[in-house]
């Protein structure tokens, strides 16, 4: 299902302030609203209070490499997940949902 | 003896068979073709060209090119003003307007010049020191004071008629500046295929080539230039734009460039920009921005007369000007020499050389054997002359001291490497003792410097060097085809050594910062007052800010600095540089998106229905609602509550187009509504629409709304207005991360439905009226019904909902149906004298029904707090619902939906106003809750509001304060329940 998955992380270089859609392609960041840390998983329903106090509030400030979510609003609305460097905004991998994605180290 | 600047018989790049006039402070002068304001006004013997910052000190030339820190002009008159200008980079044209600035009331007599008399005033600091107390006089007096003392140029208030645009571009190597590396990295690159942009500030290419006589391959080099601009200019792959900046570096090599298209003419062409911003996307950077040669330290060196020594050459070379009649040369460094051999060459006298070092380097000519004296191992102490430099005092390394008469001096403090861009890109410069200066070191990945902003200032090193860096930029872009062309042959050079001189015995005020007016005892006091570091420095003295951002006083500012911390100059450092590297016009950066440009407009589906029966609109977000519909002779008041009367009395019809509509498909899209919306909705039949209330994850309210089933796996939902787009991703997030399992999909049909309400007494018959054959009776169509069906051709889904609390309709019809739609519902309301009404009467209904809105729906309020926790399901779980139960979000005296209404019906009520349970002493007694909506009721025949209050039910019946600080009013009220009108809802059901 997920041939995105295999996808390699493209050439760096040529990213400039662009983002790999696995679904549109090479589009502007501009197309892009950013969604946050997509490390998160919101729990079972039944979890205990702690668990859900975690997803909603508690988050990571992360220097470096950092998986995140960037919803394509502007193209095909979906949620894509993106490998971006907090620091010199470098994107390694983007993938769907259902990808794991490589983080570099950092 | 005669003094200033002249045009020199011969020479330089501009075309003497045709002149231009222009006024600079309302006197005309004459420049030719090819003139900046700057070398024309110098040829005209203009010295003064404004005063300075905070001591209204007189101020000449001191550059010629982005650096100039006081030539500021107010460029052009009236909408086109344009303040803070460089006389520098202002090409001249036929009726050019240029004025002076900060100088009261004249240029050459200034009252404010008295403040440099009461310069201890006005050390570093002096804003936070001068204008601490009193705190009351701040604002009328001491700001007044500040702007008229020290302002710079005045923006127009008219609006600009000029438009500016954006545009983008992406290419394989960018070059930033024309000089001799930049045209080589461009034309190595370009050979290989690459595609190349050149970037160049001025008007013209070739850099420092422009500016001074030198040979390449024997010829003059403007031949070289003019050879591979032509060459440039013939590829495909190559765009070279000129008069074109490069503001800012950014992450991925994004470079912002300012192209200024129409600022050398007086009016842009037809369809013409004045400037254009672009955002150019490169795959490589090569930077070849040049270097800034640095003033020197000593008294009095703000004089109109002291001038870059390379600039001075500059004017004589490329414009035939020359600044002086009787020139002292002030040195460090080897090039000064080049400065007195240019003006040897051009016939014009050299008062003296003045080298701070006991010997020079290798020099192309002798100056003794041309008969220009030498002072060698001599420091400047202070010019003298009241308005302009008449002489120069130097001092020998015995102490003993020389006067110089001149009326110009020509210093090279030697060369700052243009690290701007450099810095921008998140990498520090570092101090190079060989040139003392700092320069790059470890550039980013995909950017390189090149030539004199990379510390290489021989002319055959910045060939080779630039060369170098397009081969390799190209490569990296992928094109690794080996670079074709041989370097030019030039003689090499050998540029010498430089002496770091900085703060030597000077006498007098000593300026760093010409542009701001701050001297080297303000940097020494700031030093002693605790401000050790590079950045407090700047921003206590005010060194390196404002428009030129130090370009030629920052590196100065820190040798003083260093000096004073008795430091080297590496471990003070350097402030961080940022965009934009020269002044931007606002308008640039707005580009088209501006007026009613700014964002667009959203019209709904009935929109020129409205417009026709003239509608007061509101902008709601996009989009333009319909406001109210006036009467002539109608305030907004009057409107609204006969708007809302009428809708009680008989019928009305509202546009609701607004609304968020969201379709809903799949065989889970009942599940899905079950997990989004606190209710339930597997139960719901097909054909009934449902109220929805929705939480965020953190258990807050975040939208309500109708969702209707118009088939076993198809839903119609309908959002508030400001949350279509947000419950959409809301939506998005939930299906595709969180439950990728449901089977589901959705889209937006906000703009695909266009809806209007049918609300009142006389609303089915009008319904029947307008759908002829469809059975729209309370047994077909029930509280709460749907209804898809067509007449003539038109599909029609009816749904059976009322915000308004009568018996109401919310037709929906295609959006390109909607004028007709509108227009055939309204006439069959004739008989009843229907009416279309507003958003402020549906406020009026809805608040007078209790239905809460976006004022109560504000992020912070639970579904209990609004009266709704009844509706949440026991039996499921959604989203918020496990942060909904946390002990705060149940809390008993959580301040809860209640009414108020005025006990004196004279009385008024007020959002944001704050309940009280007495009337006095309502500041130190804490709040009880606040008003949210209030309304003057038509049905109540009083104001009335819904607000949040403590213990709300538990209040009902009783009386509270209402009090509005802003307008000190403190109004009695009674609570009561916020159903005021109708509570039992006899009347929708009707």
């Amino acid at each position: 299902m997920n041939a995105c998955a295999m996808r390699p992380a493209f050439n760096r270089d040529k990213i400039m302030h662009q983002i790999q859609c696995p679904w549109c392609g090479v589009r502007d960041e501009a197309e892009f609203q950013y969604k946050g840390d997509a490390t998160v998983v919101r729990p079972a329903d039944d979890a205990d209070e702690a668990g859900f106090f975690r997803y909603v509030y508690l988050r990571d400030n992360p220097k470096g490499w950092h998986t995140e979510w960037w919803h394509h609003v502007a193209g095909c609305r979906q949620f894509v997940k993106v490998v971006r460097n907090t620091l010199t905004h470098e994107v390694a991998a983007t993938g769907t949902p259902a990808d794991t994605l490589q983080v570099p180290e950092s | 003896m005669s003094v200033g600047g002249k045009r020199l018989a011969q020479g330089g790049a501009i075309d003497r068979d045709n002149t231009i006039d222009f006024t600079f402070d309302g006197v005309s002068y004459q420049g030719h073709p090819g003139d900046t304001l700057a070398s024309a006004l110098l040829a005209n013997g203009v010295r003064l060209f404004g005063r300075s910052f905070k001591y209204h000190r007189p101020r000449g030339l001191l550059g010629i090119g982005f650096e100039e820190p006081n030539a500021l002009v107010e460029l052009r008159s009236g909408a086109r003003t344009e303040a803070n200008t460089r006389a520098t980079g202002i090409e001249i044209f036929n009726g050019l307007v240029a004025s002076s600035q900060n100088r009261f009331p004249s240029l050459g007599f200034d009252l404010l010049g008295v403040n440099q008399l009461f310069g201890r005033f006005f050390t570093a600091g002096f804003y936070y020191k001068t204008f601490m107390w009193p705190a009351a006089f701040w604002e009328p007096v001491y700001e007044k004071l500040i702007r008229r003392a020290a302002g710079l140029g005045t923006a127009s208030r008219e609006s600009d008629p000029d438009h500016y645009e954006h545009s983008h571009a992406h290419c394989d190597v960018l070059v930033v500046g024309a000089g001799p590396s930049g045209l080589m990295a461009a034309l190595t690159a370009a050979l290989t295929g690459a595609r190349v942009m050149l970037l160049e500030d001025r008007a013209w290419v070739g850099g420092m080539l422009a500016l001074e006589g030198q040979l390449i391959e024997g010829a003059p080099a403007e031949k070289w230039v003019d050879a591979v601009l032509h060459q440039l200019q013939s590829m495909d792959n190559v765009r070279v734009m000129t008069r074109t900046t490069a503001v800012g570096v950014y992450d991925h090599n994004v470079v912002v460039g300012l192209q200024r298209v129409a600022d050398h003419i007086a009016v842009p062409g037809k369809g013409d920009p004045r400037q254009r911003l672009w955002i150019l996307r490169a795959k490589q950077t090569v930077f070849t921005a040049g270097a800034i040669e640095r003033p020197m330290l000593f008294g009095n060196n703000d004089l109109p007369g002291v001038m870059l020594a390379s600039a001075v050459r500059g004017y004589v070379h490329r414009f035939g000007v020359t600044p002086g009649r009787l020139i002292t040369i002030v040195t460090t460094n080897d090039d000064g020499y080049n400065t007195a051999f240019a003006l040897h060459e051009a016939g014009e006298p050299v008062a003296a050389i003045v080298d701070a070092r006991a010997s020079a380097g290798e020099l192309r000519l002798d100056p003794e054997a041309l008969g220009i004296k030498v002072h060698r191992a001599c420091l400047p102490v202070k010019a003298v002359g009241w308005q302009s430099v008449k002489g120069l005092v130097i001092e020998n390394e015995q102490q003993q001291r020389t006067t110089i008469d001149c009326d110009c001096i020509a210093v090279s403090g030697g060369f700052n490497p243009d690290v701007n861009l450099y810095s921008q890109t998140g990498r520090s410069p570092v101090w190079n003792e060989a040139i003392a200066a700092f320069m790059p070191a470890e550039h980013r990945p995909g950017s390189q410097s090149a030539g004199a902003c990379n510390g290489t200032y021989s002319l055959a090193e910045c060939l080779s060097a630039g060369a170098a860096c397009g081969a390799q930029a190209a490569a990296a872009a992928g094109f690794d085809k080996a670079p074709s062309g041989a370097l030019p042959a030039v003689p090499a050079t050998d540029t010498g050594t430089i002496l770091a001189v900085w703060h030597g015995r000077s006498e007098g005020k000593v300026f760093v910062d010409l542009q701001n007016d701050v001297t080297a005892q303000d940097v020494t006091l700031a030093e002693q007052e605790g401000y050790v570091s590079v950045e407090h420095t700047k921003r206590y003295t005010t060194l390196g800010m404002a428009t030129d951002q130090g370009k030629t006083s920052n590196v100065n500012g820190i040798a003083v600095l260093a000096a004073a911390r008795g430091e080297a100059i590496q471990n003070v450092g350097t402030t961080r540089y940022r965009p934009p590297t020269v002044p931007v016009a606002i308008g640039a950066f707005a580009g088209h998106e501006r007026g009613k440009n700014f964002q667009p407009f959203r019209k709904t589906a009935f929109h020129q229905w409205n417009v026709e029966n003239g509608a007061v609109f509101v902008e709601a977000g996009q989009w333009l609602r319909a406001r109210y519909y006036p009467l002539p002779g109608e305030d907004i008041m009057a409107a609204l509550k006969r708007e809302a009367k009428q809708v009680r009395e008989s019928v009305g019809m509202c546009d609701v187009s607004t609304l968020g509509k969201i379709e809903i498909f799949g065989p889970d899209a009942a599940e899905f509504l079950n997990r989004l919306y606190i209710n339930n909705w597997l139960k719901l039949p097909v054909g009934k629409a449902r109220y929805g209330v929705m939480l965020r994850e953190d258990g807050h309210v975040y939208d309500d709304g109708t969702t209707s089933r118009l088939g076993e796996d198809h839903f119609f939902m309908t959002t508030t207005t400001v949350n279509a787009a947000g419950v959409l991703a809301h939506m998005d997030y939930h299906s595709q991360v969180v439950w990728p399992e449901l089977d589901v999909v959705f889209c937006s049909a906000t703009e695909q439905w266009g809806g209007f309400a049918l609300a009142g007494p006389n609303s089915r018959s009008v319904l029947q009226k307008a759908l002829p054959g469809v059975d729209v009776s309370d047994e077909a169509l029930p509280f709460m019904g749907v209804l898809s069906t067509s007449v003539d051709g038109m599909p029609v889904r009816i749904f059976r909902i009322s915000f308004s609390g009568e018996l109401a309709f919310e037709i929906n019809v295609p959006w390109g149906y909607g004028v007709a739609a509108w227009e055939r519902f309204f006439a069959a309301g004739e008989e009843h004298s229907i009416i279309a009404y507003g958003t402020e009467a549906l406020t009026v209904l809805r608040i007078e029904k209790g239905h809460a809105a976006g004022q109560e729906l504000d992020g912070r309020t639970t579904a209990t707090d609004l009266g709704l926790g009844r509706m949440a399901s026991k039996t499921k779980s959604f989203v918020g619902q496990p942060m909904s139960q946390r002990a705060g979000m149940i809390a008993a005296d959580r301040p809860s939906l209640v009414g108020v209404k005025v006990v004196d019906s004279n009385d008024r009520l007020r959002g944001g106003a704050h309940l009280f349970d007495r009337a006095d002493d309502v500041d130190s007694r804490g709040s009880m809750g606040w008003v949210t909506s209030v309304t003057d009721s038509p049905a109540m025949g009083r104001w009335i509001a819904l607000a949040f209050l403590k213990n709300g039910s538990d209040n009902i019946g009783k009386r509270f304060y209402a009090h509005y600080p802003l307008k000190s009013e403190v109004v009695e009220v009674e609570v009561c329940s916020p159903h005021f009108f109708d509570p039992d809802g006899e009347r929708l059901r009707g």
